[in-house]
């Protein structure tokens, strides 16, 4: 196997690109799993999408359009979800479909090539260029800092929104603070992963933590480990067979999955359960 | 009507509820309710579903967000930004939700949420915090649950830790929405019991909701009748839960109450 090829700029850029963009990735996947709202992802990564391409069309900076729109999305279904008025199965056809339709609108609409677009929709993580790497590590570092800063009401707010109200935290600030932060993770990974890849590196780790523990903290750190593997794995795969990278990636982190959920210790009996003679109720 | 406050307790008011309207969309929870509630008071609120109930618990600690009236907590004048404030020194203890059982949160750790609000923002629980997390899962008895995952708890154990949480927040005013809902008749009997173990030792003022007339505890001070959001009635737990006010307040015939009010009332 000839490895050369990790020794060019483009390649070591597209390895720093997925570490950065794993752990933004993965942490901001942690609240999506933990608050049962991966559809609140879903809509707004492909609202990332479609207002990149407005960007791409109206000649601004894609990524701005990226975040704007994304936001707006989140601000929309953010109160719907936060007052518990929202049926997901409905909200994501509805909202999912609606983003895809405007998305194609824009592309169609577009003058020329349309090959800016087709990157932003599958990723072209090899060509990432320094600036980049920055926005994502910029990303990366603001994610985890405030994760560290604010982990216990980060925590609380996660839980139980109600209760973590109830004993003063505040939790809808701590709320549309985790949309935010998917909306930045989300427009800073658009262009190495593509838009209609991106949720899966956002939800597959997370998902495939949630399976194997029991402590949130360890949760933040595998699901961020499983997300930088899923990268690095996906880059070598990609690389080897000569298939687009953003769909290796996604289907590596997809695998993880599978063997985290069949090695899941939460499928199993506990040690606990094990005692022939219940336990003393008080 | 006579309120039910023990002579050797304080008589100043915690609680003063003037006049509230409070609606949801199309629904009005609560229809111009006025209460008060003197400092050490144990107030039962029964009333059927839809009465107004959970509403009047959520104006108290500032969730809930009126229309109309007034509402004085703790000697301040409930506004739309202090709400936070005064929910650090009002225990609120909400009704029993299923909690998915893979959360990756401890019973110990859920306790210790009671304690963020006092903490505030950057600061992290330390040794004395964890003490008293660890003392009030010790006074519910859940001690050596302490390192379970929460969603693996029984009702009943979920009901003593939110108690626990609620208590770890060293409240004033003591909360609780229908705590013994979806308990067996063991598990209620003992919520109860704890709870008015926590109000005479704590030196609480305690709200206590339930639609369950067999949940009330009968030592308690004052029982006010919520009925279609509005305040229906209240006295004495002997004044208010006669057989007459009971058959109006559920709309039942009179014979159907006695026959179930023979069961039982358990503390």
């Amino acid at each position: 196997m000839d490895l050369s090829i990790f020794g060019y700029q483009f390649m070591q850029n597209a390895i720093l690109s997925v570490v950065l963009g794993g752990i933004a990735c993965g942490t901001i996947g942690v609240f999506v799993v933990t608050m049962h709202m991966p559809f609140i992802g879903v809509c707004m990564s492909h609202a990332a999408f479609a207002g990149a391409l407005l960007g791409l069309w109206l000649g601004f900076n894609p990524l701005i359009g990226a975040f704007g729109v994304s936001l707006a999305s989140a601000a929309i279904i953010g109160p719907l979800a936060d007052r518990g008025e929202l049926r997901p199965e409905t909200s994501v056809g509805v909202i999912f479909s609606l983003m895809l339709g405007i998305a194609f609108l824009f592309m169609g609409l577009m003058p020329g090539t349309k090959s800016g677009a087709l990157e932003l929709l599958w990723g072209s993580i090899l060509t990432n260029t320094r600036s980049d790497i920055i926005l994502l590590g910029i990303v990366a570092a603001v994610v985890v800092g405030l994760v560290f800063a604010f982990y216990k009401e980060f925590q609380a707010t996660v839980f139980h929104r109600d209760m973590a109200r109830s004993v003063g935290i505040p939790a809808t600030l701590t709320f549309y603070g985790i949309l935010v932060l998917t909306g930045a993770t989300i427009t800073a990974s658009l262009r190495s992963i593509g838009g209609l890849l991106i949720f899966s590196l956002i939800l597959n780790p997370a998902a495939a933590a949630y399976q194997l523990t029991y402590s949130l903290k360890r949760m933040f750190l595998l699901s961020a480990g499983f997300a930088v593997l899923s990268g690095w794995i996906g880059l070598l795969m990609s690389y080897l067979f000569n298939i687009p990278s953003g769909a290796t990636i996604v289907i590596t982190s997809s695998a993880i999955f599978g063997i985290a959920t069949l090695l899941s210790p939460k499928r199993r009996v506990k040690p606990w359960q094990k005692k022939p003679l219940p336990e003393e109720r008080q | 009507m006579a309120s039910g406050v023990k002579a050797n307790e304080m008589s100043n008011t915690v609680i003063n509820i003037e006049n509230a309207v409070v609606s949801y969309r199309e629904d009005v929870a609560l229809r111009g309710v006025s209460l008060r509630v003197k400092s050490g008071e144990f107030v039962g609120i029964v009333g059927p579903n839809g009465a107004g109930k959970t509403t009047l618990l959520t104006i108290i600690n500032g969730l809930g967000k009126l229309v109309h009236g007034r509402v004085e907590v703790l000697g301040r004048l409930l506004t739309l930004g202090n709400g936070h404030f005064l929910r650090k020194k009002v225990g609120y203890v909400p009704q029993v939700e299923n909690i998915d059982p893979r959360m990756p949160i401890s019973v110990r750790e859920v306790v210790m949420i009671g304690r963020y609000g006092l903490l505030g923002l950057l600061r992290r629980p330390g040794k004395h915090d964890w003490k008293i997390v660890d003392e009030m899962l010790e006074l519910v008895g859940m001690t050596q649950l302490a390192q379970r995952p929460i969603g693996h708890l029984s009702g009943g154990e979920q009901q003593r830790v939110a108690i626990a949480r609620c208590l770890a927040q060293e409240p004033e005013l003591f909360l609780l929405d229908e705590p013994t809902a979806s308990l067996d008749w063991r598990a209620k009997t003992d919520i109860l019991r704890l709870v008015k173990l926590i109000h005479d030792s704590r030196h609480l003022t305690t709200l206590f909701v339930t639609h369950d007339l067999s949940c009330l505890p009968v030592t308690c001070d004052r029982v006010v009748l919520m009925k279609q959001g509005l305040i229906w009635g209240e006295g004495s737990p002997k004044e208010a839960l006669t057989d007459d006010n009971l058959s109006q307040l559920y709309d039942m015939p009179i014979s159907a109450v006695r026959e179930r009010r023979k069961g039982a009332i358990l503390v």
